[in-house]
Formats: structure tokens, C-alpha cells, sequence
């Protein structure tokens, strides 16, 4: 052993110096990880310990034009569950399902919801009700990872009434997330997933507020020290719309449940929308916190397609409402005036090349001029009234008077309507194939047939221009920013000439005398457009507007199987006389 | 019996140390969910004063009754650790080993804790007896044996923690004897060999840096070539080593190198523990005020992993009290083994200390992920009966040694 002290002393220096370092070298990497560091990790500790619990926001109000509530939130209960993983938040979901009634559907919906967003509480019953929240609330201290919350629930308090523009709303989806438009959107968020709702997503949204809750390494709400202070939920601002609710309802209840179609209101002057409505309709409350699987099945398999928007998404054959499109074409390029006569007079038919083309009339008009063509729609005037036109002008003119556009309405999924390009031989060639298409083509478009389809509200909106100067305006349910367009260059006698040709529609004589009003007089134009499922139910069109003299309303109303356009047309003139108060005179079912 | 002296630094240090320790392992207990853990802190008291009785029982005896106790006293624990092997129990971090002993199911203690004291006692008869420090690795047969038998009982419980222990205390002894620092390398090289192979690179650097090494320091030829085929050897079994250790441990090593690797199972600790530290600034929490203890996030927070509660209640500032009190409480016991009556004392003192030191670098060390995790416990902190014990006897040993010891003016001849 060396132990002499000289040794000794040089060791215990040495020692006491490794010791020395030892300790520098722990006190630095404590001072690095407790002062420079400090920030991180008291951060990721908040992070550990605090619970965001979302607050949803209510959505904005949903007005008529009169202040009346289109679409409101009623206060509802959400459950909610906060899991560290997905095997506990199964334990747990077992333990509840006798208590909450939980379908099986129901869980694994909440696993997926989970999934989507695990630091988020995972909802469990959107819309739970007073009983199963008191039984809840009774059991409180066993289920700790329970949260139950007053959340705003979208409520329409006329329901199917409005559901065909207003939409609904539903838990945003995975697809959706990802899309730009709903950048910043958390899972679980409830967003519009159709109509108003929808196209109106980022204004009726709200900002959705926090609560912070103290949980332990297991997940369970802890009591006691005060969590961060919540931030409070934002509701969104009052969407003011253009509807008529009155007007809708009156539609709604017109329409009943035998008749299918769709019709469409609208203020010729702003293009504001005052009732738009689709039938059969759906119940969109049902759809608010889930879709039930059965209401979602009965919807889908139903043939008459109460889903399906047959003002915005169905598009036909406007048959002979587009007549007046015909007229205008040709008053434009001058090849007639509102009194001229075509060279051969109706006898029912017009033989053209090989063809015979009936008109609907067996017993033929007679020699008529533009103005009793209209009144009466004489097919075998607009025959002829089209091959002087020609094709290509016929195309043209009707791709100016936008035909070949979506009408712009403020709705999401709106159909464009079909109609040939300017480019008629190479668009007839693609349709048919060369060869397979001849002239004749001419005169089915004349009259409203042929490779033309037109949704509603886009005929709705051409028959704007028809009652104004010519000016069309885009539809439009909440008043933005009024687009008005002159489409039509006729002149003023020109344009009172047609509209009294239509007024004559709804006149003694006229294709839809039986729709007349006392002391109002109603110019429109009635249309059959031909059914390809089954031709002895052919779809029934009325488009027009009221009063002729100086028009308040424009309506579109479209009958799906309703066989001839009177039908419609009484429809649209009650519709008229409800908003115009004027009581329509009981119906004489003259024929014609 | 000769009246000593008290030596009331040393006392009063490690008083201060178990009273902060006391008062953590009760804030350790102070969750949000109560749990065990609550009434632990009643025990370690009851441990800290049976731990003091002993430490005065000592101390008032005399250090070559010490020294006459030494080979009984090491050849017990060493048989109470191999009892291990056939009735040893687990506990805590560790429940898979088998350091405890017990009687059906209520744990005695850790004989492993007894012998971290007998060892060093061991060591320092055996290198006492020596009139020159060992000068060739064939000197070192008998302290390694008495190192080694022990350390391969523990190894087999398996508790790698205090096998490091061991190791330390066999290093810091053979310097504080005068063993050249050469053939302490040369000593611990098939251990870096062992630890290096991992990568063939740095195993060839190592192994250059060795053969240096041996040219300088010229041992007996047939050691030189002992030592380097010990190197290769390692150097080739490691992998077959890995592959023997148990999953948690293979687990653990990895999560020493990448926390985030496996972050709910075993990075979950150091993770978690790094959290708690972190966010206790610079004054923390409060005392029993700390988040991540109190919700349940730091695991083992009553032992292993008690100096994350320091941290995140007393801040930098109580880790710096905590660890200026463990420094001069090794400064003194230093100072005290250099000017020790004898070489058995000094080298028996400076033994303790190095078991403490190795115990506070490794554990404190570990929750910053500086150390693997090795359940390794925290001297005077970490809750455990066996081990407040063992260091107050320590305390006790030593305070007989600075008893008898020569005053300050003994450094002085030199």
C-alpha cells in the first residue's frame, strides 16, 4: 500500500476535482433543461395535464326576408368520453352501453370518431336525451371520463318545408377535412352539408371555444386546482335570406304529397329567391348529430327521390316553355315581328323531308301569328319559325341567352343544363355521329325538344329577362351582390308584345285558360317535356310571372309525370295569387 | 471504549440529506389518486432512526472491531445474496428480478444493500494487507475474487444497477490504493471493449488505443497477451450477451440512446421525467405542488425517480441545494479517508463514498437520460428501508474513522 502522505494528498485533490466536475456537469445539464429549456417542457407538462374540451359554437340564425326563423339552435346534450387509447375508451364504451343504449352501430362509430382525433373527447351521443343524461348524472362518480355538455343543436322549426334550399348539417368528414376549404376545421366539428348551410359554411360557422380540463396519466378529470381559463365559443352573425317562409310554406302545402317536382319564386326585378321547394322533401332535423341508418336507407330507396334538388339538379326537356326563346331569337335577328304569319298554315302536322311533325294540336291552328303561336303553342308555327332561324343561330342565340349555363344560384350541386355548342356540327356529330343527325334537329329544338335539358331555376331566371327589359337575374337566396344581365335586345313594343302573348296563355283560349285569376293577369307558358321512362306520362312545365303589366314574381314550377303543362300552371298561378293575395277563381277543368 | 469526537459535519450533512429526502418521498406520496405511496414516508422515518441507533451503535465502537467483523460480516451477505437465488422476491421497477428476500410474501430486504457496505470493508482488508499497491494485473486476483463473487450473484438476481455499484466501488478503492491509472485502464478495458463492439469502427480505434497502451505501460507478456485475446473475447460475445439479456433490459438500453423510440413503454420514464424536471424552472411547483407526480405522470416517483419530484417542485434551485449537499457530504468523507489513522479506514471510507457517489451520478444522471435507466436508488432519498440502513451504518463506520483519525495537521507533513 502507498499511503504515504504526499500520496494521500495528491488523491484526495484529485478525487475532490472529479467530484467537482461531476457536480458542474449535473448542474449544467439541470440548468439547461430547467432554465433554457424551461419553456418546452412546461408546455408539453400543460400539455399532459390539460384536457381541451371543445365548445361548439351556435351556428348563425337563418331569417326569411320578413324576419321570420328559417333555421335556429336549440340547446341539446352531447356525451362525450375522454380515453387515453383506444382499448380503454372500448372498456369503457362496454361499461355504458346498457345505461346510454348504445347500438352497436353507435360504438363503432365513437371508435372512429376516436380514431380521427384521440386528443379530443370523443362524442359518444350527439343528442342525448333528459332521461339518459339524469341517469347519467346520478352515476357521475363512476363513469369520470364521462362529459356531458349543453351543446347548440341546429333545429328547423318548419323542417321539410325548407330542407330543399336550406340543407342540413352533419360531423364534418375525413374527406372533408382535408380539402382547403375547411383548413383549420377540427374533428367532430359540425358543419353544413347542404343548401344554405352549405354555401354558406365559413359565415354560419361560429369559432368554436375551449375548456381546458385537468386530467391524470389515465385520462380521468381531476378536481381542485384551477384549469387555464376557457375561451368562450363565438356564435356567428344572423344569415338574412331572401325567402318568402309564408310563400314557401304555401308552396310546401300546394305541393302535399301527390305531387312531385320542384318549384321556384323569385323576384324578377333582384333575382332574390322567394321560395324554392323540391318534392317529396326530407325532414333535415332528422339529420342533425347523425343520419339514423334506417331514415338515411328509406330517403336513398325511395323512387321519388326526396334527396335529389329537381330545381337545381333535375334537368328536362323545357318543351314548349322555350318557345318563347325561339321568339325572342327570332325577333332579334329580325326574321319576324310579333304579327307575322308563317307561310304554311297549322293542320296539325308539318311534313319535313321524310319526317311528319305533329303538332299537339291534332286539329290543327291554322294560320297564326308569333302572338297566337305563343297563346296557343303552335308547334307547327315554331316548326317553321326555326328552320327560317337555321341551327346555328337557333344554338347561338340560345347559348346568349345562357342555356348552356348554371343559372348561379347561391346553392351548392348545381346541375348545368344541356344544350348543343356553338360549334352545332362537330357538337351534333359527337352526340349522334356523323351522319346520324340531319336538319330535323332544328325543329325539335324550336319547340323546346332535342338535345336541350334545362333545370328549373334556369328557365326560372330566362323568363326574368321576359318580364323586364330583358334583363336576367341570377338567382339568388341571400341578397349579395345582385347580378343583373341584359340578354335580350328587343325592343320595348317588341317585349309587350310577348308578354301579352303569354298573358293570352292564361286566358280564355289560352293552354292554361283554367289557371286564370280574377283581376290578375298571369303571363307565362305552359310545357310538356316528354317523359323517357314512360311516354304516357310526359313531365308538366309551367314558367311565368305576375302581374303581366308589371311583374312582382316569377315562378317556375316543374311536375314530374304531371302530363300537361296546365297542371303546372295551375299550381304556379296559385302560388301567384297566395303572394299577390288574390284568390285564384275556382278551377274549370276545360281541357286545352 | 475510547470517547470519540463527534464529527458533526459529516452528521449533520447526512441528517440534512434524510430530512430533504423524508420530506420528498412524503410529497411523492401526495397524488391526486391516493395511493400506497401516501404512507410510505412514516416507514423511511422508522428506517431513518433504527438507521441512526445503528450508525451511533458503530461509532461507539472502534474501527478495529470493525475490521475484526469484516470477514464475518462478508461472507453473510454474500451468503444472504446467493438465498436470493433460491427465495428472492421482486419489487418495483424490478419485479421481475429477484433482490429481495423474504419470508411468504413479506420483503426483509435487499441483502444486495448489506453488501455494497461488506465489499467495501472486504476490499479494503485485502488491499490494506498489502505493504505496495498492486503493480500487474496478476496482483489483482484477490480483490477482483472478492468483487466478483458477489457481482456475479447480483448479476444473476439480475439487478445491473448494482452490479454497477460494485464496479465502482472496486475502481474507486484500487485508485485510492495506488494502483497506477494505466492499469486501471487496462483493468476496465475488456468492459470497453464489451461496450464498444456494438460498432467495429470505434471497437478497432479502441483496440488501437489499447495496444498503445500495453506498449507504454509494459506488463508481463503473458498478461499483454491475456488482456488483448479478454478484448476480442468481449468484443465477439457481446452480441451473444445482448441477445441473453432480458427484452426490458435490451429495452432500456435503447431508450438510454432514443428516448422517443419507444415512448409509452420504456421512454415513457426518462420522457416523463424529462417533463417533470423541465417544467420546475427555477423555483418549481411548490413543494407536493408538482403537476406530473401529482396526476400520475412520473412513475416510480417515490424511488427511483425521486430527484424528478426535487426538480419539478424545488426547481433548479432545490436541485442545486440537493446536489451541493451530496458534494459536501463526498468532500468530507474524501477528506476523512485521506487523513484516516490507518490504510483500512481510509480505504474503507473512501470505498463509501465512491458506492455513494456512483448512486447519485448514476440515478440523478438517469433522470435527465444522461444514465440508462438501472434502478439504481438515490442515497438518503429514495424510499427503501434497506438502503437508508446500510447508508447510516456507512455514516456510522465513518464517523468512528474521523473519530480516530489524525487531526488536519497530519496533511501537513507533507
Amino acid at each position: 500500500m502507498s499511503f504515504h502522505p504526499n500520496d494521500i494528498a495528491r488523491r484526495t485533490q484529485l478525487s475532490s476535482i472529479v467530484l467537482g466536475i461531476g457536480f458542474i456537469a449535473l448542474l449544467g445539464a439541470f440548468f439547461r433543461t430547467q432554465v433554457i429549456d424551461h419553456q418546452n417542457y412546461a408546455t408539453q407538462s400543460e400539455e399532459n395535464r390539460l384536457r381541451a374540451i371543445p365548445l361548439p359554437a351556435p351556428r348563425g340564425i337563418i331569417y326569411d326576408r320578413k324576419g321570420e326563423i328559417i333555421a335556429e339552435n336549440l340547446p341539446a346534450y352531447s356525451v362525450s368520453l375522454i380515453a387515453p387509447n383506444e382499448d380503454s375508451l372500448r372498456a369503457a364504451l362496454k361499461t355504458l352501453q346498457p345505461t346510454l343504449q348504445l347500438s352497436d352501430g353507435d360504438i363503432s362509430a365513437a371508435i372512429r370518431r376516436f380514431r380521427r382525433a384521440p386528443t379530443r373527447p370523443t362524442v359518444v351521443l350527439p343528442d342525448a336525451s333528459i332521461d339518459v343524461i339524469s341517469v347519467l348524472e346520478e352515476h357521475r362518480i363512476d363513469f369520470p371520463r364521462l362529459i356531458i355538455q349543453s351543446v347548440p343543436k341546429r333545429y328547423y322549426p318548419d323542417g321539410a318545408v325548407v330542407a330543399s334550399f336550406v340543407g342540413y348539417t352533419g360531423e364534418i368528414s375525413e374527406d372533408e377535412l382535408n380539402k382547403p376549404q375547411y383548413a383549420g376545421y377540427k374533428p367532430g366539428e359540425i358543419i353544413g352539408k347542404g343548401g344554405l348551410e352549405k354555401q354558406y359554411e365559413s359565415d354560419l360557422h361560429g369559432e368554436e371555444g375551449e375548456r381546458y380540463d385537468e386530467v391524470d396519466a389515465r385520462g380521468r378529470p381531476v378536481r381542485g386546482v384551477g384549469p387555464r381559463p376557457e375561451r368562450e365559443p363565438r356564435g356567428a352573425p344572423a344569415l338574412k335570406t331572401n325567402i318568402d317562409l309564408d310563400l314557401q310554406k304555401f308552396i310546401a302545402q300546394t305541393f302535399g304529397d301527390s305531387l312531385q317536382g320542384g318549384a321556384i319564386a323569385m323576384d324578377p326585378k333582384t333575382g332574390g329567391v322567394l321560395a324554392l321547394y323540391s318534392a317529396p322533401s326530407f325532414d333535415p332535423n332528422r339529420f342533425t348529430g347523425g343520419i339514423p341508418a334506417d331514415y338515411w336507407k328509406e330517403l336513398n330507396t325511395d323512387p321519388r327521390r326526396p334527396l335529389f334538388n329537381k330545381v337545381i339538379q333535375g334537368t328536362y326537356p323545357p318543351g314548349s316553355t322555350w318557345k318563347l326563346a325561339t321568339s325572342t331569337i327570332g325577333l332579334e335577328e329580325q326574321l319576324v315581328t310579333i304579327d307575322s304569319h308563317m307561310p304554311i298554315s297549322c293542320s296539325g302536322g308539318l311534313q319535313y323531308g321524310r319526317r311528319y311533325f305533329r303538332c299537339w294540336e291534332k286539329k290543327g291552328h291554322g294560320s297564326l301569328s308569333l302572338s297566337g303561336a305563343i297563346t296557343h303553342s303552335c308547334d307547327v308555327f315554331f316548326y317553321q319559325l326555326g328552320l327560317k332561324i337555321g341551327l346555328a343561330r337557333l344554338v347561338a342565340g340560345g347559348i346568349d341567352l345562357e342555356f348552356r349555363e348554371k343559372s348561379g344560384i347561391d346553392l351548392p350541386n348545381e346541375i348545368r343544363p344541356r344544350f348543343p355548342a356553338r360549334d352545332v356540327k362537330a357538337y351534333y356529330d359527337r352526340m349522334f355521329g356523323p351522319r346520324n343527325w340531319s336538319n330535323a334537329e332544328t325543329l325539335n329544338l324550336a319547340i323546346g325538344q332535342g338535345a336541350n335539358s334545362q333545370t328549373v331555376v334556369n328557365m326560372a331566371k330566362f323568363y326574368t329577362a321576359l318580364a323586364t327589359d330583358g334583363t336576367a337575374s341570377k338567382p339568388e337566396l341571400v341578397a349579395r351582390n345582385p347580378e343583373r344581365k341584359k340578354i335580350m335586345t328587343l325592343s320595348l313594343a317588341e317585349m309587350d308584345g310577348l308578354r301579352k302573348a303569354m298573358a293570352g296563355v292564361t286566358s280564355a283560349g289560352g293552354t292554361a285558360a283554367s289557371a286564370n285569376i280574377q283581376g290578375l293577369t298571369i303571363a307565362g307558358k305552359t310545357g310538356s317535356a316528354q317523359n323517357t321512362e314512360n311516354p304516357d306520362k310526359d313531365h308538366a312545365w309551367f314558367v311565368g310571372f305576375a302581374p303581366a303589366e308589371d311583374p312582382k314574381i316569377v315562378v317556375g314550377v316543374f311536375l314530374e309525370f304531371g302530363i300537361h303543362g296546365y297542371l303546372a300552371a295551375r299550381v304556379a298561378s296559385k302560388i301567384i295569387g297566395h303572394y299577390m293575395h288574390v284568390q285564384p277563381a275556382d278551377f274549370v277543368d276545360t281541357g286545352g | 471504549m475510547r470517547r470519540i469526537v463527534a464529527d458533526y459535519p459529516l452528521v449533520i450533512i447526512a441528517l440534512t440529506l434524510s430530512i430533504f429526502g423524508v420530506a420528498m418521498v412524503y410529497s411523492a406520496g401526495q397524488t391526486d389518486t391516493p395511493t400506497a405511496v401516501a404512507r410510505v414516508y412514516k416507514s423511511q422515518i422508522v428506517w431513518l432512526i433504527i438507521g441512526m441507533l445503528g450508525a451511533y451503535g458503530i461509532s461507539r465502537s472502534s474501527v478495529r472491531f470493525i475490521e475484526w467483523m469484516t470477514i464475518p460480516a462478508y461472507v453473510l451477505s454474500v451468503a444472504l445474496l446467493a438465498l436470493t437465488l433460491v427465495v428472492g422476491k421482486g419489487a418495483g421497477t424490478a419485479a421481475s428480478t429477484k433482490s429481495w428476500l423474504a419470508i411468504g410474501s413479506v420483503r426483509i430486504g435487499q441483502p444486495s444493500e448489506l453488501a455494497k457496505v461488506t465489499v467495501a470493508l472486504m476490499l479494503a482488508y485485502v488491499l490494506a494487507s498489502r505493504k505496495e499497491p498492486p503493480k500487474s494485473l496478476l496482483d489483482l486476483w484477490r480483490p477482483a475474487l472478492i468483487v466478483l463473487i458477489p457481482w456475479t450473484i447480483i448479476m444473476l438476481q439480475p439487478d445491473l444497477g448494482t452490479g454497477i455499484v460494485f464496479i465502482g466501488i472496486f475502481f474507486g478503492m484500487l485508485y485510492w490504493s495506488g494502483v497506477a491509472w494505466p492499469l486501471l485502464l487496462l483493468l476496465a478495458s475488456p468492459v470497453v471493449s464489451l461496450i464498444l463492439s456494438f460498432s467495429t469502427g470505434l471497437w478497432g480505434a479502441w483496440f488501437l488505443v489499447l495496444l498503445a497502451l500495453v506498449l507504454y505501460y509494459r506488463p508481463y507478456l503473458v498478461e499483454g497477451i491475456v488482456l488483448m485475446l479478454a478484448n476480442i473475447a468481449t468484443g465477439v460475445i457481446a452480441p451473444i450477451l445482448w441477445e441473453k439479456l432480458a427484452p426490458y433490459q435490451q429495452n432500456r438500453l435503447k431508450t438510454f440512446i432514443d428516448p422517443s423510440a419507444d415512448p409509452r413503454a420504456s421512454g415513457y420514464h426518462v420522457i416523463q421525467s424529462k417533463i417533470a424536471i423541465g417544467s420546475g424552472g427555477w423555483v418549481g411547483k411548490g413543494f407536493t405542488l408538482g403537476t406530473q407526480k401529482r396526476l400520475a405522470f412520473l412513475p416510480e416517483q417515490h424511488t427511483d425517480f425521486i430527484f424528478a419530484v426535487v426538480g419539478e417542485e424545488l426547481g433548479f434551485i432545490g436541485v442545486t441545494i440537493a446536489l451541493t449537499l451530496f458534494l459536501a457530504l463526498f468532500l468530507r468523507v474524501t477528506q476523512i479517508a485521506g487523513r484516516a489513522n490507518d490504510s483500512f479506514s481510509s480505504l474503507v471510507a473512501f470505498g463509501l463514498m465512491a458506492s455513494w457517489f456512483v448512486h447519485v451520478l448514476v440515478n440523478v444522471g438517469m433522470t435527465l437520460n444522461l444514465m440508462p435507466i438501472t434502478g439504481i436508488p438515490l442515497p438518503f432519498f429514495s424510499y427503501g428501508g434497506s438502503f437508508m440502513l446500510a447508508s447510516w451504518l456507512a455514516i456510522g463506520i465513518l464517523m468512528r474513522i474521523s473519530g480516530e483519525g489524525r487531526g488536519k495537521a497530519a496533511f501537513k507533513k507533507s
